[in-house]
């Protein structure tokens, strides 16, 4: 359900990157979706296909997902892990007092069109 | 095979919805108008609770309800009856949240004319209304005894987007196994900065205070 919302934000996106290059078919989205953005992968790529082929300019067109690790950094020792292993608690010195570095994106990364 | 050339975006996809909100809420600013997104599960008793805020705010300020549902306007229609504000009905069509642009289409439809407070109702949802910035001031949300003190701790997100959150239902208290204690320190680890009220709307215990502080959030945003 979330992830239709999503594909309908992408697709208005590039909807206008398409205009603005003057491309009439796109044949690839790649995106970077962190590991703890709440999307759910499959969930994309199946809601992408039911919308995107409703679209003259999306029709077969490939979504594709770069997973983007999700790092936490602990602001006591320094130290950078693995958000999805260790969750807010600091592996190595026990601290709560963390934040997140990377791992929420959603983001467009390119798209891909035949080269005319 | 024809050959592909790639055309690099880097953009996230809410970036349009963000300043799209930004520029929602620089608008309200000028008019001086408050707009609060309430979020929540479905069930954790929005309605009653605004119902009951209403009816102590309603002689001390002009406020309008949006209530945004998937379908249906027994929401609208039941706040209207109970505490005479208007209120009107947005239907997302699906949607399981409303972004910025449905909420400035929403606001076309109510009568701003003296307007100090707008309510927003959000989809009964942990989950997807706080990916999305509607262009309010600030972000409430009720968590309801009988979903337990955990639900921090399991939707980091939509704790770490609210300003306040509101634990409503505290007459049941002794039949559920929710300790507020804890659900203050979930809450801390998600946003330090948020505030934690326990509410009870059926019998109208602690609502006084989430009045008082909507009449102080709303007197400082027209303030600054």
């Amino acid at each position: 359900m979330h992830e239709l919302g999503i594909v309908f934000y992408i697709i208005r996106d590039v909807k206008k990157v398409a205009e603005e290059n003057h491309v009439g078919h796109v044949s690839g989205v790649v995106m970077n979706i962190g590991e703890v953005s709440t999307i759910v992968p499959e969930y994309l790529t199946d809601c992408w296909r039911w919308a995107a082929d409703k679209e003259p300019l999306l029709k077969g067109c490939q979504l594709k997902v770069c997973t983007i690790p999700a790092v936490t950094r602990c602001e006591d020792c320094g130290e950078e892990y693995g958000t999805v292993r260790h969750g807010k608690t600091c592996p190595r010195c026990g601290s709560k007092n963390t934040y997140l570095l990377r791992g929420r994106e959603v983001e467009i990364k390119e798209i891909e069109v035949a080269d005319e | 095979m024809d050959p592909v050339k790639v055309i690099e975006i880097k953009k996230s996809v809410f970036a349009d919805n963000d300043q799209d909100a930004d520029a929602l809420r620089k608008e309200l600013k000028g008019k001086g108008v408050y707009l609060l997104n309430l979020m929540s599960s479905p069930g954790s008793g929005k309605t009653t609770t605004l119902i009951r805020t209403l009816n102590l705010l309603k002689d001390k300020l002009r406020v309008a309800v949006m209530e945004a549902d998937i379908d249906s306007d027994v929401d609208a229609i039941k706040i209207k009856e109970a505490t005479g504000v208007p209120s009107i009905q947005l239907h997302t069509g699906g949607m399981c949240h409303l972004d910025a642009e449905m909420t400035r289409q929403g606001l076309d439809h109510v009568d701003m004319d003296g307007v100090d407070l707008v309510i927003l109702e959000n989809v009964g949802n942990l989950v997807c209304p706080a990916e999305f910035d509607t262009g309010a001031c600030r972000n409430a949300m009720i968590l309801s005894v009988p979903e337990g003190h955990d639900k921090p701790l399991k939707y980091p997100l939509m704790f770490s987007v609210c300003d306040l959150v509101l634990v409503n239902k505290t007459d049941v208290m002794p039949y559920f196994d929710f300790d507020l204690e804890k659900c203050r320190e979930y809450v801390r680890l998600r946003n330090p900065k948020a505030t934690v009220l326990p509410i009870c709307a059926k019998t109208g215990e602690g609502v006084e205070a989430f009045a008082q502080w909507l009449l102080e959030e709303v007197r400082n945003w027209k303030k600054q």
